[in-house]
């Protein structure tokens, strides 16, 4: 009966095909760590953004009488209303958190590198799209640091020479943020971008699987056909797709079930650590919804300091440092931009970090550190202190890719295992 | 595709007539799309001039009155403000207000008012927007030498007390001073002057 019904779909539909090849015939490596645990997680939480943000629009009010007054309806009136919205805004802090980190990950061992640089590249655009989304989100709730946030963003435009007044007018709608400019940022906030991360998620899904996952290793678990003597190949059955174009190692595993399952070992464990925030921290120490914001929006009245929010204040710290209009936010575009450029950028063969020279590592860390404390500064008041070290981690944050253009052409590497390891 | 025999320059005539038509199709329907991003008509009119009675101002006295959704600052100089006024031309990027289109004439001057103790400005950071804070005393924290004037907290901007940025901040120009006029000795309109309305 069951098989029937399986049959009758698969004569309509490719469903139990799709689900072979991109599930339970999928080949991972079988050395993959937890840093390969955060792209799962993304998905998750993306999901979780669309599903709470769907019940949010339910309740939201989007103009500039109404919103502050609908939150705090939200959060008080609505039955279980403060959980949805905290699921909402705990998970736009928490997608920054993992896609951060499965972008490092991707950094460490040299997912950007060839054959993987369109997958990379609509990584890239999916972070740009999630910035964009993030920020006009953050206007949606009409407090001080949601209007006076989005007037320091969007004025970033106006240093665009010749055009830029203009396209400023034109993104806010009005002379100031007004409510035109609330209700433009609902409607791209709650349709447009969620439509467009998500084919851009399917497409970076169809990049990887195409091209195959890369590992901690960084050596290719797939070689050419007819290279591979039997004993060598793998034991498990996968979709022709892949084993007709290739001969896959005896290094791999189904993604399903077993990198499943580890996925979802790390989502017991994302899912304790976002729930304490969620229930006891909401706020995270005014990270994740900032004081001001808890004041409805005045245009008259800047608050003392205008941050934004955590996620973003690594490239508001390079912004800062810079001491002139258009350089700043050249530098903010261009710290970005770099990173897109990466698998350009970087000239070397040899992706993982663990086979590099020591100089790479070093020059991964600093850029690690950097991006770091460049986030704290972004997100603090300027000191005598933070407006000497800025500028200096400004520096090393781009002299990590200038350095690494340089030594990437004639590494000194060390071997390459012919296979990957335990 | 068949195999009949093709008239290529025909098919090309035909290919490039229909993309340049349809191209000419696609631009004509985004235009409604990327102008309705424009102020509306309603927004554009919403810039009425505003009224200011300045009889209760306080000498050293900050006000702040909203025009186009701008704050504007209406601010009573003390005659020791204007003294240091042009003591510190020095620590300034452009003591001169030479950027025509930040001022009205009749504000390009030493202190870039009208009549000399009264400044109206828009308090707006000509960096990234923000609405600087007023220090009507204890400035020599920020800017050595001087008592008061404005600091901007989104990027550390500097202002004298007549909107005149000091070097060395990010912002590059004076604030705008709006064109503005006394009605009365002690009305003042903002928006209009007696030319006609901004």
């Amino acid at each position: 009966m069951f098989k029937n019904i399986i049959d009758w779909i698969d004569a309509r539909i490719p469903m139990t095909r799709v689900y072979n090849m991109h599930m339970a015939q999928y080949p991972a490596p079988k050395n993959m760590n937890f840093w390969y645990v955060f792209g799962f997680l993304a998905t998750i939480v993306l999901v979780n953004q669309i599903l709470t943000g769907v019940w949010l629009t339910m309740s939201y009010v989007p103009s500039a009488d109404g919103a502050f007054a609908s939150v705090e309806y939200i959060m008080r009136d609505v039955e279980y209303g403060w959980v949805i919205r905290y699921m909402h805004s705990t998970g736009a802090s928490a997608f920054f958190v993992v896609v951060y980190l499965h972008m490092f990950r991707g950094m460490m061992y040299g997912s950007y590198q060839k054959p993987r640089e369109l997958l990379w590249l609509f990584g890239m655009f999916i972070y740009l799209a999630l910035m964009a989304e993030a920020f006009m989100g953050y206007l949606l709730p009409w407090g001080q640091m949601s209007y006076w946030g989005a007037q320091v963003i969007i004025s970033l435009f106006g240093a665009i020479p010749f055009v830029g007044e203009d396209l400023a007018l034109w993104i806010r709608g009005d002379y100031v943020v007004s409510g035109a400019t609330l209700n433009r940022f609902f409607a791209l906030h709650v349709i447009a971008l969620p439509l467009v991360i998500v084919i851009l998620v399917f497409l970076h899904i169809v990049a990887l699987h195409e091209v195959g996952s890369n590992n901690p290793d960084g050596v290719d678990v797939k070689r050419k056909k007819g290279t591979v003597a039997e004993e060598d190949k793998t034991k498990f059955e996968f979709h022709e797709y892949y084993t007709s174009k290739k001969d896959i190692l005896d290094d791999v595993v189904p993604f399903f079930p077993h990198m499943v399952l580890k996925d979802l070992m790390a989502f017991g464990v994302f899912i304790f650590l976002f729930c304490y925030v969620m229930f006891f921290n909401p706020d995270f120490y005014g990270k994740f919804i900032e004081h001001p914001n808890f004041e409805t929006a005045n245009p008259l009245k800047t608050p003392e300091h205008v941050f934004p929010v955590w996620y973003f204040t690594p490239f508001y710290a390079i912004l800062k440092a810079v001491p002139h209009k258009l350089m700043g936010v050249i530098a903010m575009f261009g710290a970005i931009i770099l990173l897109a450029l990466l698998p350009w950028i970087d000239r070397g063969k040899v992706r993982s970090v663990r086979y590099r020279c020591g100089l790479h590592k070093l020059n991964l860390w600093i850029f690690a550190i950097s991006f770091v404390v460049l986030g704290y500064f972004g997100g603090t008041p300027a000191t005598p202190t933070s407006e000497i070290l800025a500028p200096l981690f400004t520096i090393l944050y781009f002299a990590f890719f200038a350095a690494l253009w340089i030594y990437s052409k004639n590494e000194n590497t060390k071997p390459l295992p012919d296979r990957i390891t335990k | 595709m068949s195999n009949a025999p093709v008239d290529n320059s025909r098919r090309r005539f035909l290919t490039a007539a229909t993309t340049v038509v349809g191209g000419a199709g696609a631009v004509a329907v985004a235009v409604p799309f990327i102008a309705s991003w424009n102020p509306s008509a309603r927004a554009k009119s919403a810039g009425a001039p505003v009224e200011v009675d300045i009889t209760k101002l306080e000498p050293g006295q900050l006000i702040r009155v909203e025009w186009r959704g701008k704050p504007v600052w209406v601010v009573y100089r003390t005659p020791e403000m204007l003294e240091q006024l042009g003591q510190i031309e020095d620590k300034l990027l452009d003591p001169k207000s030479s950027e025509e289109k930040q001022q009205p004439s009749y504000a390009k001057n030493n202190f870039r008012s009208s009549r000399d103790e009264i400044l109206v400005a828009v308090g707006i950071c000509t960096h990234l927007g923000c609405s600087p804070t007023y220090f009507s005393e204890g400035y020599e924290e920020i800017v050595e030498g001087v008592n008061s004037g404005f600091f901007c907290p989104c990027h550390g901007s500097k202002f004298d007390l007549a909107g005149r940025v000091f070097s060395g901040v990010p912002a590059g120009l004076n604030l705008q001073i709006p064109p503005y006029y006394y009605i009365d000795d002690t009305t003042i309109l903002i928006g209009e002057d007696e030319k006609g309305a901004a």
